[in-house]
């Protein structure tokens, strides 16, 4: 009973719902003004991203009909409740919980919102989404790669699956070489400049998002929200060193996934997009290498351990 | 309920996103809103976003003297934006057709198509103007709510032509026929 509490209160409450949902916005904010700054801009106000969910909440729902129609509509659900389980599995309390093999339902979790992207835009039937869901397809093979390769170096060389355990273990160097590793693949992961190719603005007009209006653009926006503070959480919570108070563990998690998204969104500005075959070039070129070497150098050390 | 309702109309008046649409411009118009987002003007302190998509845009603005051909493909467009929307024309050409008066590839202005709610005049028009505009249509469109918008209102018309450039030879020859 008690367990079940807990999870609820996680999932709903802290880190889950209650405070994801302010934090994606407020990511989202950060995102567009630190874009605005770079260019010499002055950026969006704070309550930016507020308004414009208020706001595409009040526009004029689609009709929809038939099976397609109602998949068309059930994709952002889907998309935002899997954003907001992950960000809820986050171990950003100290003793919160959590289970052995967290880590893994987090990366599925993490994964869904960029399925449904791409059945989002097969099952718009818009030619401009195809083309989105397609690159987004295809970046999603090139950078998962990594990623995964990544995420195991560091749970191989750590003896665990569990994101709570690996959250309160000291960092090893290697660690640090696999939290690299995810940073590089971050930009991929959220559609942020040199890798926006799924929805490159102005070039295949929004991708799989062409044909989303209202309400149902609103979730999506909330997904990406949501994706922003599951993935830079996960990175904040590997670097984080362990506390005990659990105010200075939540504050710590906030400023770190702060200077995370600062750091995504700087690099996004000072980039141009990359066309899709460099992008994927890149990924199985040049970053593989180092994904490989750090699984094997893992699996290395724990042998001989 | 009620409080809702001023919610809505608040965050309507602070999220305009433009749809761009070219009806037979020269480009002149094009710069300027794209100077408008620009670090000198910076539209997007007042929230304004220029989406990829009519779907996600709220506000439709048209530049250019509309020829036959864009007819069709303008009509279209508007039908795709869902409501409430609003429309800016963007320059003298969708307002009066300007210099191309009588042309006969024209099917202009704009306002016999679709119904027009802030016109900013000027060839081309500043980009403080069409800020403008776009704030007042933004307004409009707070205030009119999910009401289809009727051809019959009045259009504001924002800032004024300066009148050193090609429209006003137009408007005498208008005030000629």
């Amino acid at each position: 009973m008690n367990v079940l509490i807990t999870s609820l209160a996680r999932l709903l409450i802290f880190p889950g719902i209650v405070f994801a949902v302010p934090a994606a916005w407020f990511f989202l904010w950060v995102e567009r003004k630190a874009v605005a700054r770079m260019q010499g801009r002055i950026g969006p106000p704070f309550m930016q991203p507020f308004y414009d969910f208020i706001k595409l909440v009040g526009k004029e729902t689609p009709q929809r009909t038939g099976a397609g129609g109602m998949l068309m509509k059930a994709w952002p659900l889907i998309a935002v409740s899997a954003a907001a389980g992950a960000v809820g599995l986050l171990p950003v309390l100290p003793a919160s919980g959590g289970f052995q093999g967290d880590l893994i339902l987090l990366l599925a979790l993490l994964e869904v919102p960029s399925m449904c992207i791409i059945a989002a835009g097969f099952s718009s039937r818009s030619i401009f989404g195809e083309i989105g869901s397609a690159r987004e397809a295809v970046l999603s093979v090139s950078y998962n790669i990594v990623f995964l390769l990544a995420i195991l170096s560091i749970a191989a060389s750590q003896h665990t699956f569990s994101l709570s355990a690996l959250a309160q273990l000291p960092a090893s160097p290697l660690r640090l070489l696999g939290i690299a590793a995810i940073l590089v693949c971050l930009p991929a992961k959220l559609h942020l400049n040199p890798f926006s190719l799924p929805n490159a603005e102005q070039e295949i007009y929004s991708g799989p998002m062409t044909e989303y209006a209202g309400p149902e653009l609103a979730m999506w926006e909330l997904s990406h929200g949501l994706e922003w503070v599951a993935a830079t959480g996960l990175v904040a919570t590997l670097i984080a060193p362990a506390f005990t108070l659990w105010w200075v563990a939540a504050l710590v998690f906030v400023a770190l996934s702060f200077f995370i998204v600062l750091l995504l969104s700087v690099v996004a500005s000072a980039t141009a997009r990359l066309q899709i075959d460099t992008t994927v070039r890149f990924y199985w070129q040049c970053t593989l290498i180092f994904a490989v070497l750090a699984v094997a150098s893992a699996l290395f050390m724990r042998f001989r351990a | 309920m009620k409080l809702w309702n001023r919610l809505m109309c608040y965050c309507r008046r602070r999220s305009p996103w433009l749809f761009h649409m070219n009806a037979g411009s020269c480009n002149g118009c094009d710069i300027e809103i794209v100077a408008s987002l620009t670090p000198r003007y910076d539209a997007e302190q007042l929230g304004v976003r220029l989406e990829g998509s009519p779907r996600h845009a709220d506000i439709l603005c048209v530049t250019g003297p509309v020829t036959h051909n864009a007819v069709e493909a303008i009509k279209t467009v508007y039908g795709q934006v869902y409501g409430p929307k609003a429309v800016v024309a963007i320059g003298s050409c969708p307002a009066t057709t300007n210099v191309f008066i009588d042309s006969r590839t024209l099917a202009g202005p704009l306002n016999l198509h679709i119904p027009v709610d802030v016109f900013v005049p000027g060839c081309p028009p500043r980009p403080d103007a069409i800020i403008l505009g776009v704030a007042k249509a933004a307004a409009i469109l707070a205030a009119r709510g999910n009401k289809p918008a009727a051809i019959t209102t009045e259009p504001e018309i924002v800032g004024e032509c300066a009148g050193h450039c090609a429209c006003r030879d137009s408007n005498e020859k208008e005030v000629q026929a």
